[in-house]
């Protein structure tokens, strides 16, 4: 008796692995995918929901957003893990070119960073425009700062910036610098959670929806500008990159419909991505 | 690897006697440098019922197991005629032990067990089950789960299962001890017909009466070594030696 | 903490709603970890029982490493499972990075190891009491082995449970390997650490309590099974 009962699982069993099993070769079987390296910054905003499913709906190919920290993106279509590579580090991304791990690097949009922080503002940045000057009176206050710490696109204009400044931020960051080896999303948290300062791109604060106590404290300085840029992977260093559908992709991310659809994407009726691509 | 009794080499001498069932040659014994065994020399007929008798600690449990090839002797050999082959060998003891060991099944699956092990077809198995349940007087309880029988109904069960198998030699390691005297008294009438069928029953026991009742030769341990091995009723009139009549007489000896 | 109670409202409300996405995310954690689970115990019970049942040199150490195994962080093991599958791996070729099926792979490397581990110690327990009674009987170790584990198959039931709880709540490798991708390769949990990232909290915790649920499922249903089977075999 309990070995028709034992049996019966073994079936059940079997037909749940055959049925995975067809799952997956149906998967395979299915129309054209590409996949796309990109950073959690970008899909945080919300921006690929909006503007992919037009471009499915136009080309019939599939777009998989592979959302890592921008030198995982860089890292992973190093070895070829994908098509296309769609980040925010424009000095890194010819490098990437440079060294022939993509084809041709193009402009597709930009937004700006901001810093956020408390509302009670301890570092007395109260709007100012000067990022230079914003950063320095967080150095001088000893304000807790978190970096993204992560050699994104986020943190490498932080660095930057730090550096533009003048402060050496390995030297001068004292306690009150910390970096949290994360994401975007998470590294607001973790401001939220400590009622610290942090720089943001716009588009990820505007769709963050755990602003607790925290509020844009200083933004419009010119060098708060962020490119975004957008690369095939180099199909002859990696044989099996979707090297036209990926093209199609980038043409249109590049084009016409593709820049539109990124101006049409607003959220609660800001738009948090400029085309630029000046194709 | 090897957890039982390695094949011996037939002697000229035991070709000649068949009629030996079990036989000890010089064999010691050790656990931990205590010595256990102390060169037992015997031989035991095949026929009758034999029954080993002794105080606590005179080796009999392991002196059965090395019959049955659990344990390997120190130095020394076992002989069981006819020897040629392990897979004969291992076809031809069964053993009985004092607290049943039950597969988590139902009491017919139990006995199905033993001889779906031998390689039997599911006829033959069903016949031999149903006989099995009948001698043991279990019918009623074939379908039952074997745990939940009575201590009684489960030596009952273990020795069908033990007899199911067509062991030349059985072997019984104090299997009443625990029994009501109804179990007891179904399990000694296994033993008796399972002995008249030509099967050699080789048994511990402490129970005095029940080795009058049920031996036909005693062999007699204390401290590893074999103090007598006589027929029953000489035993009994004389057992030879003054730790025998010591544990006889229900005193305790050194 | 009215996060948690909002979660709640979140929760009930996407369940009784049978939201979309939410099936589809939750449709394809059972499925990735379900069949993980099922492999890894076929796998697990037969290193389990063949470790408790054969004696060779060197077992002890195969036991050591196993158990150490079972304190392998997954994120640890989800990037060597990366740079297997990578295009630029040795398994580059197959092309499985960002599907379910790298996914199903790292879990059964990760849970493999506690199952092993966890019907070894069932299995020794048993082999303890049946060890005179199979030497006796002549087995032979795989017949030991086979009777073993049908002897012990509610205890192995628990271990393949304790597999799945193991599974399903696993991020850290899953997240690597399958790039948690929408309508691809996005699990609960998976999930969960993305809407986290995106702040969006009640939701978060919303997801994290309907996993829960699932799981609870998941367990009772073997338990139902179980105990209904067991009352029948044993006193």
């Amino acid at each position: 008796m309990k070995m028709i009962l034992f049996y019966r699982l073994a079936l059940t069993m079997s037909l749940v692995v055959f049925a995975n099993v067809v799952m997956l070769a149906a998967a395979l079987a299915q129309p054209v995918t590409i996949i796309v390296q990109s950073t959690t910054s970008t899909q945080n905003s919300g921006l690929f929901d909006f503007i992919l499913p037009k471009f499915t709906a136009q080309t019939g190919i599939t777009v998989n957003v592979v959302a890592v920290g921008t030198g995982q993106a860089l890292k992973n279509g190093r070895n070829g893990d994908g098509d296309v590579l769609l980040v925010h580090a424009k000095s890194a991304e010819e490098q990437f070119i440079k060294r022939g791990f993509g084809v041709k690097r193009f402009d597709v949009m930009y937004n700006d960073f901001v810093i956020i922080g408390p509302k009670n503002d301890p570092a007395k940045l109260g709007g100012t425009v000067g990022i230079l000057a914003a950063l320095a009176k967080i150095v001088q206050s000893k304000s807790p700062f978190i970096s993204r710490g992560d050699d994104s696109g986020t943190n490498k204009k932080e660095l930057q910036l730090w550096q533009k400044a003048k402060i050496n931020i390995v030297e001068k960051g004292g306690s009150w610098y910390r970096e949290s080896g994360s994401g975007m999303g998470a590294t607001l948290n973790i401001a939220a959670g400590m009622s610290a300062y942090t720089m943001s791109d716009r588009a990820t604060w505007l769709a963050f929806k755990n602003k607790a106590g925290l509020k844009i404290l200083s933004e419009g300085d010119p060098l708060l500008f962020n490119q975004y840029g957008v690369m095939l992977i180099n199909p002859s260093k990696h044989p099996h990159v979707n090297e036209k559908e990926g093209q199609i992709f980038i043409d249109w991310l590049t084009g016409k419909e593709g820049q539109s659809a990124i101006a049409a994407y607003k959220l609660e009726g800001k738009q948090l991505f400029f085309p630029n691509a000046g194709r | 690897m090897l957890d039982r009794v390695e094949p011996q080499i037939q002697s000229d001498a035991m070709q000649q006697a068949p009629d030996i069932a079990v036989s000890f040659r010089n064999v010691e014994f050790s656990i931990d440098g205590k010595r256990l065994l102390h060169k037992l020399n015997c031989e035991i007929g095949k026929a009758g019922k034999t029954v080993i008798m002794g105080p606590n600690g005179a080796g009999k449990s392991i002196f059965l197991r090395m019959i049955a090839g659990l344990l390997k002797p120190e130095s020394g050999e076992i002989f069981i005629p006819p020897n040629d082959s392990e897979q004969q060998r291992s076809a031809d003891i069964s053993i009985v032990f004092q607290n049943p060991v039950l597969l988590r099944r139902s009491v017919s699956a139990n006995i199905a067990y033993v001889l779906k092990q031998q390689g039997h077809s599911k006829k033959t198995i069903a016949r031999l089950v149903s006989e099995a349940l009948v001698q043991a007087k279990l019918e009623d309880r074939a379908q039952m789960p074997a745990r939940q029988l009575s201590g009684g109904e489960q030596q009952r069960l273990a020795m069908a299962r033990a007899l199911v198998m067509g062991s030349s030699i059985l072997l019984l390691d104090e299997a009443t001890a625990n029994l009501d005297p109804a179990s007891t008294f179904i399990v000694e009438e296994m033993v008796d017909v399972a002995s008249r069928a030509g099967t050699k029953i080789i048994f511990i026991t402490h129970d005095v009466r029940q080795a009058k009742r049920v031996g036909d030769d005693i062999l007699f341990l204390h401290k590893g070594r074999i103090l007598a091995h006589k027929p029953k009723d000489a035993f009994f009139k004389e057992p030879g030696s003054e730790e025998a009549q010591a544990y006889l007489d229900g005193r305790v000896i050194e | 903490m009215e996060e948690i109670g909002n979660a709640f409202l979140i929760a009930f409300d996407l369940l009784r709603s049978r939201d979309a996405a939410l099936m589809e995310i939750v449709q394809l954690s059972l499925w990735v970890s379900i069949i993980a689970v099922a492999i890894s115990c076929i796998i697990g019970f037969f290193i389990g029982a063949a470790l408790s049942v054969y004696r060779f040199p060197g077992r002890k150490v195969i036991v050591v490493v196993i158990n150490a195994l079972m304190g392998l962080p997954p994120v640890v093991l989800g990037l060597i499972v990366y740079l297997l599958l990578s295009r630029s791996g040795p398994l580059g070729v197959l092309g499985l990075l960002y599907t379910p099926t790298a996914m199903i792979i790292a879990q059964i490397l990760l849970i493999t190891p506690l199952v092993s581990a966890l019907c070894l110690q069932v299995l020794e327990e048993f082999n303890r009491e049946y060890d005179e009674f199979f030497r006796s009987l002549r087995l032979t170790s795989l017949a030991k082995i086979k009777t073993l584990l049908w002897e012990a198959r509610f205890g192995l039931l628990t271990v393949g449970l304790a597999g799945f709880g193991r599974a399903i709540s696993e991020v850290g490798a899953v997240m690597i390997v399958g790039g948690n991708i929408n309508h691809a390769t996005r699990i609960m949990t998976t999930a969960i650490a993305l809407e986290t990232s995106k702040g969006t909290l009640a939701l978060a915790l919303a997801l994290g309590i309907i996993l829960i649920i699932f799981s609870i499922a998941v367990n009772a249903a073997v338990m139902a099974l179980r105990s209904s089977s067991k009352v029948q075999v044993h006193a």
